[in-house]
């Protein structure tokens, strides 16, 4: 992503963005609310489009050509659940269809396995609990085995012990596959056990950067999580370190 | 244009359809309930009206036009709108679909669920009311033509609305043929309606069908000009609706709309 800029009328949302995710990387995007990330996401996923910047993917324009570039994306968010009137199955299927997997029917069983859905085949997904059906968005993100996977906030409904599992999931995805992940959270520790690389956006501008686990040292903080709150409070006195 | 991709939006409604006795249903229970009602209509008619004179093929026929235009427009809406009362939009457009795939899926989706509807309201109109098509003879395909071309675009308009101005404009869409009904002349020939109302009639494509229609079984034939007129505007007004459609598309698209359509951020 170069210099992505995204403002609702005089307010800046996203102003000049620029990073890049490379493969087998896990890369933090952290900031209060209303700093950007989502509209980061939605951006990078082709449904808002920005004001300026330059988004690649896999070294696909995703302005020129949208198709080819989100073929290679996909996402999980608590906001986005899959539609509650098919089973997990049928979800699956169609947006396998979407996505032109191949050997559908394969990489849905696969898929059913690792997340631990098997036994939900065949239920509607609004019947499932909010973890359950995280779970199955996760299993739609990784359909299409994506370089480029955004999550936002993948484990926020999650019990912590599901949560620990989804974090090894997604950790096998970038280790033992050849995409890299673009993650929000406001869970610090999870950022600081998943994320080799984090970015602190604040008021739509990339503030800090860095290794999640070297990077409150280096402003004199304890931890990530006091960082954080510095970014969402008083960000200016970290504008002039 | 991804035959795959537009595929896989029938296949999510065929699921939604098998899975649902009550979306099911309507695609033929209320058209079947309009044929008998009217049947019965026309057979009270019949024997209060002059001998000779048929009232079967001119309203029974009329109604079943004009549901099946009804349903034609309703089946894209209703594909739409599933998309709507679901919060599917940003799952769908995140990924390499494309709004024209989109579109031809709900059209698709139409095609199936409307022939459903008609195959239903010929059987039962036939075999319980005696309603023969072949009073209407070779002119039956095109008037079905102009009727399906005109409801796809009415159903492709009316979704443009509702993308445009929030879940909540749905209660605008669905008594769109009622309202157009008056103008088209489906019961009554267009010379009844006053001089405005007639010029309203000379725009909507579903008006020189009735007229037609009416023509035919009067006896007389049907002149291809008036018709051909019909068939040329269906096919602008399609066009019009379908750019109308990405035009709000593109405008969700710039102000993130589309990321965060629902109930809430909208109504």
């Amino acid at each position: 992503m170069t210099g992505l800029r995204k403002a609702y009328g005089a307010t800046a949302a996203v102003d000049d963005v620029s990073f890049r995710v490379a493969r087998k990387e896990t890369v933090g995007l952290l900031g209060p609310n209303g700093a950007g990330k989502t509209t980061t996401i939605n951006m990078i996923l082709g449904v808002l489009e920005p004001d300026g910047g330059r988004i690649e993917i896999e070294g696909v324009d995703l302005a020129a050509d949208r198709r080819m570039a989100l073929r290679h994306t996909n996402f999980a968010a608590v906001y986005a659940p899959l539609p509650g009137n098919l089973t997990v199955e049928e979800n699956l299927r169609v947006f396998g269809r979407l996505y032109g997997v191949r050997r559908l029917a394969e990489r849905i069983a696969a898929l059913l396995a690792q997340f631990d859905l098997e036994r939900f085949r065949r239920v509607k997904c609004g019947a499932l609990s909010s973890g359950e059906q995280t779970r199955v968005s996760l299993a739609k993100a990784m359909l299409n085995e994506p370089r480029l996977l955004l999550l936002d906030e993948p484990t926020a409904s999650l019990d912590p012990a599901s949560a620990r599992d989804i974090r090894a999931g997604i950790r096998r995805f970038t280790l033992e596959g050849s995409g890299g992940v673009l993650w929000t959270s406001h869970n610090m520790r999870e950022v600081e056990e998943v994320c080799d690389r984090v970015l602190f956006l604040s008021r739509g501008k990339i503030l800090l950067e860095g290794d999640p686990k070297a990077l409150p040292r280096d402003y004199g903080k304890t931890s990530l999580e006091e960082l954080f709150i510095t970014v969402a409070r008083e960000p200016l006195t970290l504008e002039e370190n | 244009m991804s035959p795959t991709r537009v595929g896989a939006l029938v296949l999510r409604q065929f699921y939604l359809l098998r899975g649902s006795p009550a979306r099911l249903l309507p695609m033929f229970a209320w058209v079947a309930i309009d044929i008998v009602l009217w049947g019965f209509i026309t057979r009270y008619l019949n024997t209060v009206a002059p001998p000779g004179f048929n009232f079967v093929p001119r309203l029974l026929g009329a109604v079943l036009l004009w549901d099946f235009l009804t349903r034609v427009m309703h089946g894209v809406s209703t594909a739409f709108f599933e998309d709507v009362w679901s919060r599917n939009f940003l799952n769908f457009f995140a990924t390499p679909l494309s709004v024209e795939e989109y579109i031809v899926g709900l059209v698709v989706t139409s095609i199936a669920t409307s022939a459903v509807g008609l195959a239903v309201m010929l059987v039962l109109a036939a075999a319980a009311f005696g309603l023969s098509y072949a009073v209407y003879g070779a002119m039956l395909l095109p008037f079905l033509l102009v009727l399906f071309v005109f409801g796809i675009a009415l159903g492709v308009f009316g979704a443009a609305l509702v993308l445009r101005l929030g879940p909540a404009a749905e209660w605008l869409i669905w008594p769109v043929p009622a309202m157009v009904s008056p103008f088209a002349g489906v019961f009554y020939p267009l010379a009844t309606m006053p001089a405005w109302m007639q010029a309203v009639a000379r725009a909507i494509p579903a008006s020189y069908v009735f007229e037609g229609m009416r023509a035919i079984v009067s006896g007389g034939s049907v002149s291809a000009a008036p018709l051909a007129a019909g068939a040329v505007l269906a096919i602008l007004y399609v066009l019009l609706a379908g750019w109308f459609f990405l035009r709000v598309y593109r405008r969700a698209v710039r102000t993130g709309l589309i990321a965060r359509y629902s109930a809430e951020s909208l109504s």
